[in-house]
C-alpha cells in the first residue's frame, strides 16, 4: 500500500502514515477551522489499509494542540482503527503528552474513555 | 451586564494589554490574531502550560466567531466585526470577546452557558465525553464542544452579556478568566 505524507503547516500537523516502515504519526499542531476538510485523505487512506493492515500497527500521536473540531475527527480516525483489532491484529495508540500539560494528558484520558483500542499515555520529559 | 466594546475603550492604555483588536474580521484577519497573540505570549508568559492553555482557549474563541459568521444571514459588512482582548492579570488571563450574532439564536446560546456554567469538573468531563463520543461533525467542522472545552480548560465560569443592537442583530460579549493556579 502506497505511504501517505504530509507536511505540516502553521494549522495542520504533519502526517507521516507509511506501512511499509511502520511508521503511523502524527505530530504538531491540528487547530484547522474546518478539521474535515483537512482529515478527509487521511480517513479515506485508512479506510483502505485496515483491509490489509500490517499485523502489528502502532499509532502515534504526538500533538502539541488541537481545538475541538479536531478532535471529533480523532475520534474518528480511532474509530477506523477499531476493525483492526475486530480483526485479531495487534493495534495500539500511543498518546504522547508534556509533562507539565494535564490538558493534553486529559485528552489522552477523554479518547482512552471512549475507544475500543487500548490507548498508552506516553508522559514525554522536558529536555 | 458585561460589554466587550465598553471595556475596551477603557484597557487601550493599561499596562497588561497583552494584544488588543477591534474592527473588521475575516479568516486570514483571525489567523493573523492567533499568529500575533501566540509570539506576544511566548514574551510575557514563561510557564509553557499556562502559555498553551490560554492560547488553546484563543483558538475556540476565535473559530468560534469564526463558525458564527457563516450563520449571520447577511451581506452588510458591519456586522462582521469583531473586538477581542488578551489581558495579563495578577490572577492568570483574561480574554474578552465581542461579536454580532443573530437574535433569534440569543436564548438558545444563553441557556447553553447558563447550562454550562451549571456542572461541576466531573459533570463537564462527562458532557465532554459524551458529545466526543457523538462523533458528529458539521459541514463547516463545529464540533459544538467549543464553549465545554473553554469552561473545562479554563476552569472558571464564563461571564457574558447580550446587547440588543435592532430586530435582527445582537451583540455577544463574552469574557474568560483563566486562573494561574
Amino acid at each position: 500500500m502506497e505511504a501517505y505524507y504530509l507536511e505540516a503547516t502553521p494549522k495542520t500537523p504533519k502526517l507521516e502514515f507509511d506501512p511499509a516502515n511502520e511508521l503511523f504519526v502524527i505530530s504538531g499542531r491540528s487547530i484547522p477551522e474546518n478539521s474535515i476538510e483537512f482529515y478527509k485523505p487521511l480517513l479515506d487512506w485508512l479506510e483502505d489499509y485496515v483491509k490489509t493492515p500490517n499485523s502489528n500497527t502502532k499509532f502515534e500521536v504526538k500533538l502539541e494542540y488541537f481545538n475541538t473540531s479536531s478532535s471529533k475527527c480523532l475520534v474518528e480516525i480511532f474509530r477506523k482503527l477499531e476493525k483492526i483489532k475486530e480483526d485479531g491484529k495487534e493495534i495500539s495508540i500511543d498518546w504522547y503528552f508534556d509533562e507539565e500539560d494535564e490538558d493534553m494528558q486529559e485528552s489522552g484520558e477523554d479518547f482512552k474513555q471512549i475507544i475500543k483500542v487500548p490507548v498508552n499515555m506516553i508522559e514525554v520529559k522536558e529536555g | 451586564m458585561l460589554n466587550t466594546l465598553e471595556y475596551y475603550q477603557k484597557m487601550l492604555d493599561a499596562d497588561n494589554l497583552v494584544i488588543a483588536y477591534n474592527g473588521d474580521a475575516n479568516t486570514g484577519l483571525l489567523n493573523n490574531i492567533l499568529t500575533l497573540a501566540e509570539n506576544k505570549l511566548e514574551k510575557v508568559e514563561y510557564s509553557s502550560r499556562l502559555k498553551k492553555k490560554v492560547f488553546n482557549i484563543l483558538v475556540e474563541v476565535l473559530q468560534n466567531i469564526h463558525h458564527n459568521f457563516d450563520e449571520l444571514e447577511t451581506t452588510d459588512k458591519s456586522y462582521y466585526k469583531m473586538a477581542f482582548l488578551l489581558v495579563k492579570s495578577q490572577m492568570g488571563y483574561q480574554i474578552f470577546s465581542g461579536n454580532f450574532m443573530l437574535s433569534k439564536n440569543v436564548d438558545a446560546l444563553k441557556n447553553r452557558i447558563e447550562r454550562i456554567n451549571g456542572l461541576s469538573d466531573v459533570e463537564l468531563r462527562e458532557n465532554y465525553r459524551q458529545k466526543l463520543n457523538e462523533g458528529e461533525v458539521s459541514p463547516s467542522g463545529r464540533a459544538g464542544l467549543g464553549i465545554i472545552d473553554i469552561v473545562r480548560k479554563s476552569g472558571e465560569k464564563l461571564e457574558y452579556g447580550f446587547t440588543k443592537k435592532d430586530d435582527a442583530y445582537s451583540y455577544f460579549s463574552l469574557k474568560v478568566n483563566i486562573n494561574k493556579k
